[in-house]
């Protein structure tokens, strides 16, 4: 057989290549601006409350007296060796922050991504195959209407219906203080964590503090997953195999199931992957409107301490996800069609 | 063709329901570049009034005679500063739209035409650029700039600008790639013609094609980004103009108490406004993008068939 | 040959009694198909020639009934009973596969391209035959391929795996496996190179001995027809005007577009080149009477007037030409010489 086998593990050592450049250019990017920021990173954050000579130290103690390219190499080290060092504020190392807040992030961001492919797959795949028909045009309305409708403007939305009229949900936090207390804290995923426990009070709790942030984040993917479904749903549509099938008397259920969907799930698969950048940036604004105690939220709290050092960390681990994923996606995509590997 | 007749040219082209997405989307544009433009002369109050005649507006006040959309916990009015809001975001998006072209359509020009080690630096810093989150990245250039600029208009936009300049390089780098190739350059540089008049003349206008699609789905983006920038604190502050955004921030607290038209009517405005614009750029999609066009065939009626007899029998044309 | 009910010869398979096939455009109705009738017999293999824009592979599709949403049918395909345009959906295509087949002209898209070769097979013979075991369907698919000249160690490959030539044969055999009576070949090696288009040539000329199947052959290359057909069929603007044994035609072209396409062929004995002059016609607004009348060099009168009534020549040959009659219509009036300005060639253009 001359698929799979060897050329998948070349493949996969050429996709890893072609990204390290990639990270690199980001990494740097991400470092030059924020050096090129005018005034300094250590006053524009501690100044009002350490002394000249102690913001000095501070200075001395992060490199930043030294020449710029020094530092750059300081920091690609770091970076290699995963130490993100200290936030300016507070002194916390960034790792523990990523640890602790991490997990938050990513519940959200799963549980908003398996909503939005329940959503957006079966309905993107409908408004191709009807193409033009009433149905076609309100699905398409509506994934143009949850794309255009900022994810927060659907987080009040919500808020308002759910927590405020109706006063069904909640709409801040993760749990409540109780839960949180009472949890004990294992992988610093609290709805695993909760589950470890067995306390199924906390896991209702945790689920149903879950609903409303996902459903948002999850609601904004799904008009994008719509549009790429739909398109790429007619573009298989109009295949010849599509035709030559229909001309071996293959029902019109199995030709969609079996040659349509199939396929144009197919280079779905890479562009839905790059979607998780629009997943990161949709779940930064979705934990700042439900105070979901993510990534996203610490990020901008140190925006607003003016803590450069925590905003490169973290800016840089997003950098660094959104690569690792795409490899990822290549990879996986590798497996599904067979034609990539060659 | 000219350049103006090249932009045009989707616009006319499209017909059946694509023609409708496109002017129901025009339509919408239309009213918020109306808003933005009649802004003095529509809205009753100034985007930071917050009393008249020496009274204070109440605080989050509901929708009433005075102020028909209500008034904020800050005192401001929603009616005003939804309408002031469309100038803001239009300008943002001007700015931010035509420096994009500007930084990307000739950088693509040129790493398309020349090639080489500069062509292959620039596609991977550009598709590096692209794959990055786009709002993280203005948060980024937004927390830079608000020092040097101020927090106002023109360093929002600026903020916004570097995200699309990689989708222009592309779509210009990639035309000018195929034109390059094409026979009618070869004629021109066969007769001397200097590499800069090829890439001015016979190029340039066959990528201005491309723009308005993207163009038009970039304004879309950037309106949200903007908002987004405005929702976390970190775009246009209050003072300078007013931003949907930012209302929609501020009207988060009261979510619970039940004051809905604090973030219902600016967050409406954004909806409305990217809806729009989407549907222009998928409207016009549907027209450039051939794949997508379906060939579609008319209804029409069989006549009856002519028997062998009547042929016989008239010795007229079988139409 | 032409008879207005269809013929009761057991051994017709299909019987085509003036079918037409439109096409609703913005200009008006395109008539691709517009009056055509023939027989269909058991094991015979019948080529369908003609210009590009003739109309033939419409002809071939609206037997099949694989034509596009808007399309419209008059008149009536017989097969084993059943008129063919008139039969439901679903019972049309529990038909294509085990009775009808079909095979394209592109070989190198026809092939879902993540699904392998075994697949491809299994899903055809499970919709058709369900009750046969996986050891039997491997069976059949294999027979199949052996006689298309494909290696059971390629049954589970991709189709990106294959050349065109034997992507075709692929669909061949994929046509063939579940032993239908009638199979339409729309130009099924134009776009081979021409040592591949020989071995396809001669594996659908083995058709006739090694299935049973009949088979209409639809290219625009006479020679192929020359080689691999009984009988053959010549298409213009929609109707067929001559239609005979393959040999006998070639050898004795009645029509003159016939002869005129016979002597546009190229060989190694061609000295200069021929083509024949005008411009292909008009679907939406076709021609008076006879539809090749203007660029006929023999053109009379009447073939302007009125479209010419088909009528035999001799054993299967026929023809539909005034030249050959029926006497009644022709008098010394309508036999004289067209009269035709002179056509510019800014005109035909």
């Amino acid at each position: 057989m001359a698929s799979a086998g060897g050329s998948l593990p070349r493949y996969i050592v050429q996709r890893v290549l072609l990204i390290v450049p990639m990270v690199l250019i980001l990494v740097t990017i991400v470092f030059l601006l924020l050096r090129v920021a005018p005034g300094d990173p250590v006053s524009a954050s501690v100044g009002g409350r350490l002394s000249e000579a102690a913001q000095a130290e501070r200075r001395a103690a992060l490199g930043l007296d030294r020449p710029l390219y020094v530092q750059y190499f300081e920091y690609l080290g770091d970076v290699a060796t995963l130490q993100f060092g200290e936030t300016i504020s507070d002194n916390r190392p960034i790792l523990d922050i990523v640890k602790e807040n991490g997990g938050a992030t990513l519940t959200l961001a799963v549980a908003a991504f398996l909503i939005a492919l329940a959503i957006g797959l079966p309905l993107g795949a409908i408004a191709g195959r009807f193409r033009d028909s009433a149905g076609d045009v309100v699905i398409r309305i509506f994934g143009v209407i949850t794309y255009a409708a900022p994810v927060f403007y659907w987080g009040l939305l919500f808020q308002l219906l759910f927590a405020g009229t109706l006063g069904w949900l909640p709409s801040s936090g993760a749990a409540t203080p109780v839960t949180i207390f009472e949890v004990e804290t294992k992988t610093h995923i609290l709805l695993i964590d909760a589950i470890i426990a067995g306390d199924s009070d906390a896991v209702v709790d945790v689920l149903e503090h879950l609903i409303l942030p996902a459903f948002t984040l999850g609601l904004l993917l799904s008009g994008i997953f719509i549009r790429l479904v739909r398109v790429n749903m007619l573009q298989t549509l109009q295949g010849d195999y599509i035709e030559a099938a229909r001309a071996r008397g293959i029902g019109e259920l199995r030709v969609l199931r079996a040659h349509a969907y199939r396929n144009a799930l197919v280079p779905l698969v890479t562009v839905i992957g790059l979607q998780v950048a629009l997943l990161m940036s949709g779940a930064v604004l979705t934990e700042a409107t439900f105070n979901w105690p993510g990534l996203g939220n610490e990020l901008i709290e140190y925006i607003n301490q003016r803590d450069y050092a925590a905003v490169q960390g973290i800016i840089t681990l997003f950098a660094v996800v959104v690569v690792l994923v795409s490899i990822a996606i290549d990879i996986i995509t590798a497996l599904i069609d067979p034609r990539v590997r060659y | 063709m000219g350049i103006t007749q090249r932009v045009i040219a989707p616009f006319k082209q499209t017909t059946g329901l694509a023609r409708w997405i496109l002017l129901s989307g025009l339509v919408l544009v239309a009213l918020f570049i109306l808003l933005a433009i009649f802004a003095p002369w529509i809205a009753p109050y100034g985007h930071a009034q917050v009393r008249v005649d020496g009274e204070m507006f109440p605080k989050n006040g509901p929708p009433s005679a005075e102020h028909w959309l209500g008034t904020t916990e800050g005192f401001y009015d929603v009616y005003s500063r939804v309408i002031w809001g469309s100038r803001t975001a239009l300008q943002v998006v001007i700015i931010s739209v035509v420096l994009s072209v500007l930084l990307g359509a000739p950088l693509g020009l040129i790493s398309g035409y020349i090639g080489g080690w500069l062509d292959r630096v620039l596609v991977l810093v550009m598709d590096a650029l692209y794959s990055f989150p786009s709002l993280l990245l203005a948060i980024v250039f937004a927390f830079l700039l608000s020092d040097l600029l101020g927090g106002g208009v023109l360093s929002a936009g600026v903020a916004l600008t570097v995200i699309y300049v990689p989708q222009y390089f592309r779509v210009v780098r990639n035309t000018t790639i195929s034109a390059r190739e094409a026979t009618y350059v070869e004629a021109a540089r066969a007769m001397g013609a200097p590499r800069r008049t090829v890439i001015t003349k016979y190029l340039f206008g066959n990528v201005v094609q491309n723009v308005p699609v993207i163009g038009t789905l970039n304004a879309a983006d950037a309106i949200g980004t903007l908002a987004a920038l405005g929702f976390l604190g970190l775009g246009i502050q209050p003072g300078e103009a007013a931003e949907w955004g930012y209302d929609l921030q501020r009207a988060l607290p009261g979510a619970s108490a039940g004051i809905w038209w604090t973030g219902v009517f600016p967050g409406l405005a954004i909806v409305l406004l990217v809806t729009g614009l989407t549907l222009v750029g998928e409207g016009l999609n549907e027209t450039v993008n051939p794949t997508l066009r379906k060939r579609r065939l008319l209804p029409f009626s069989l006549p009856p068939r002519e028997t062998a007899a009547v042929i016989a029998d008239e010795p007229k044309d079988d139409r | 040959m032409t008879a207005t009910s269809p013929a009761t010869s057991t051994d017709t398979v299909l019987s085509v009694r003036d079918l037409r096939v439109w096409y609703g455009t913005d200009r008006g109705p395109v008539r691709a198909v517009d009056g055509v009738s023939f027989d269909l017999r058991k094991g015979e293999t019948l080529g369908l020639v003609g210009e590009s824009g003739s109309g033939k592979s419409t002809l071939g599709r609206g037997l099949i009934g694989l034509l596009p949403e808007g399309a419209q049918t008059d008149g009536a395909v017989h097969f084993e009973g059943r008129d063919l345009l008139r039969v439901a959906g679903k019972e049309l295509r529990a038909l294509r596969g085990p009775e009808l087949g079909m095979i394209f002209q592109e070989p190198m898209t026809r092939l879902n391209p993540l699904m392998r070769i075994s697949e491809h097979f299994e899903e055809a013979l499970k919709v058709h035959a369900p009750g046969l075991g996986k050891d039997e369907v491997r069976h059949r698919a294999l027979e199949v391929l052996r006689l298309m000249g494909i290696p059971p160690t390629r049954y589970r490959s991709y189709p990106h795996e294959f050349s065109g030539g034997m992507r075709q044969r692929l669909m061949i055999a994929l046509a063939l496996v579940l032993r239908p009576r009638f199979v339409v070949a729309d130009e099924p090696t134009t776009a081979l190179d021409v040592l591949v288009e020989a071995q396809i040539i001669r594996i659908l000329h083995d058709l006739r001995r090694d299935f049973d199947t009949s088979l209409l052959l639809i290219t625009h290359n006479l020679g192929i027809v020359a080689e691999a057909c009984d009988r053959v069929a010549v298409m213009y603007a929609g109707r067929i005007v001559e239609i005979g044994d393959a040999t006998e035609v070639f050898r004795n072209p009645q029509h003159p577009y016939t002869q005129a396409l016979l002597r546009s062929t190229i060989s190694l004995s061609t000295t200069g080149l021929n083509f024949i002059p005008g411009a292909p016609p008009d679907l939406v607004q076709p021609p008076s009477g006879c539809r090749f009348h203007p660029r006929c060099e023999h053109a009379m009168q009447v073939c302007a007037d009125r479209m010419p009534i088909e009528i035999g020549v001799g054993g299967t040959h026929a023809v539909e030409c005034w030249l050959h009659g029926p006497e009644e219509y022709k008098s010394a009036e309508n036999t004289r010489p067209l009269q035709r300005e002179e056509i510019s060639v800014a005109d035909e253009a």
